[in-house]
């Protein structure tokens, strides 16, 4: 017995060096998921945000389409970036709505115009509720909705060229 | 419920800043203080919506305020986020499969301590 405990330590160190060594080989994922997938969409009703585009109410996502909901905002970078791809998913048929967080008309109005406006409509989210509803932690995020207004997916930041031809297929698969 | 919140979310603009403002209910708004030190903002993971200064942990403090003035619990209102957020945005964890060790961790620890305790008394007898 005491022979055999001696060893404890050498096992203890054991055990705790492999722990670490495996956190810092593969970091944690600290991204918040929603976990309101798979969930039917939250009920709201947001004023439009820019004159000529229509606000956002959840009864707009029971239309018998899929379609993404756009969490953006002017000052945010990375929408910037993913404009393009928005603007691309547009051409291909994808109805995009939009939520816009922390934000003014004419900026939006702006950011439009310099980058694109894949938008069929846009709510004004001042507050971040619908935000917080949806269980979404930061912009861009992008949720797909099936038709019959439930959360299907969640993507988390920036849509990337290489993220279009999925979603695409996603949203096929959503019907 | 559901009616409730569309006019929450369609009022939200005519309420005042309850993101930097306290309630004028000195114990509503401790009550809601003490929330507010146990939920995690989601964007600066680190720190709760009680002491982060971004945008959305304004927004996570003027929610639990107004929730509050509205005569919600705050367990109703900690629910109410673990439900978009899953358990992360409380920094108070559920016993869980997960979580169980957390928990159990410091019985075990006593009752180790026990027992070395124990022999060691014995010893010296």
């Amino acid at each position: 017995m005491k022979r055999a405990l001696i060893w404890l330590p050498l096992g203890l160190f054991g055990v705790f060096f492999a722990v670490v060594a495996a956190g810092l080989m593969r970091p944690a994922d600290t991204t918040v998921h929603s976990t309101l997938v798979d969930k039917p969409l939250p009920v709201f009703q947001l004023e439009p945000m820019v004159p000529g585009k229509p606000g956002l109410a959840s009864g707009d996502f029971k239309s018998g389409r899929p379609r993404l909901l756009n969490v953006f905002a002017s000052w945010c970078i990375p929408c910037i970036a993913e404009a393009p791809q928005l603007m691309a998913l547009k051409a291909r048929g994808v109805p995009i709505d939009a939520v816009a967080i922390h934000d003014k008309g004419p900026a939006i109005a702006a950011f439009l115009r310099r980058n694109g406006d894949p938008y069929a409509a846009i709510g004004d989210d001042s507050r971040s509720r619908v935000q917080m509803a949806l269980g979404s932690s930061g912009v861009p995020e992008t949720f797909l909705i099936d038709g019959r207004g439930r959360i299907v997916r969640q993507y988390i930041g920036d849509i990337r060229a290489d993220q279009v031809d999925q979603i695409v297929r996603d949203v096929a698969a959503a019907k | 419920m559901s009616l409730s919140l569309a006019l929450l979310l369609t009022a939200a603009t005519a309420t005042p800043d309850y993101g930097n403002m306290q309630l004028p209910d000195a114990r509503a708004e401790a009550q809601a203080r003490a929330l507010m030190g146990e939920l995690r903002c989601v964007v600066c993971q680190g720190q709760s919506i009680a002491d982060s200064d971004a945008d959305m942990a304004a927004d996570m403090r003027a929610l639990v305020r107004q929730r509050i003035a509205r005569g919600e619990s705050p367990e109703a209102i900690r629910a109410w986020l673990i439900e978009r957020y899953g358990d992360y945005v409380s920094y108070d964890p559920p016993l869980s499969g997960a979580t169980a060790l957390l928990w159990a961790t410091p019985i075990l620890l006593l009752a180790v301590g026990a027992w070395i305790a124990r022999s060691s008394f014995r010893k010296r007898r």
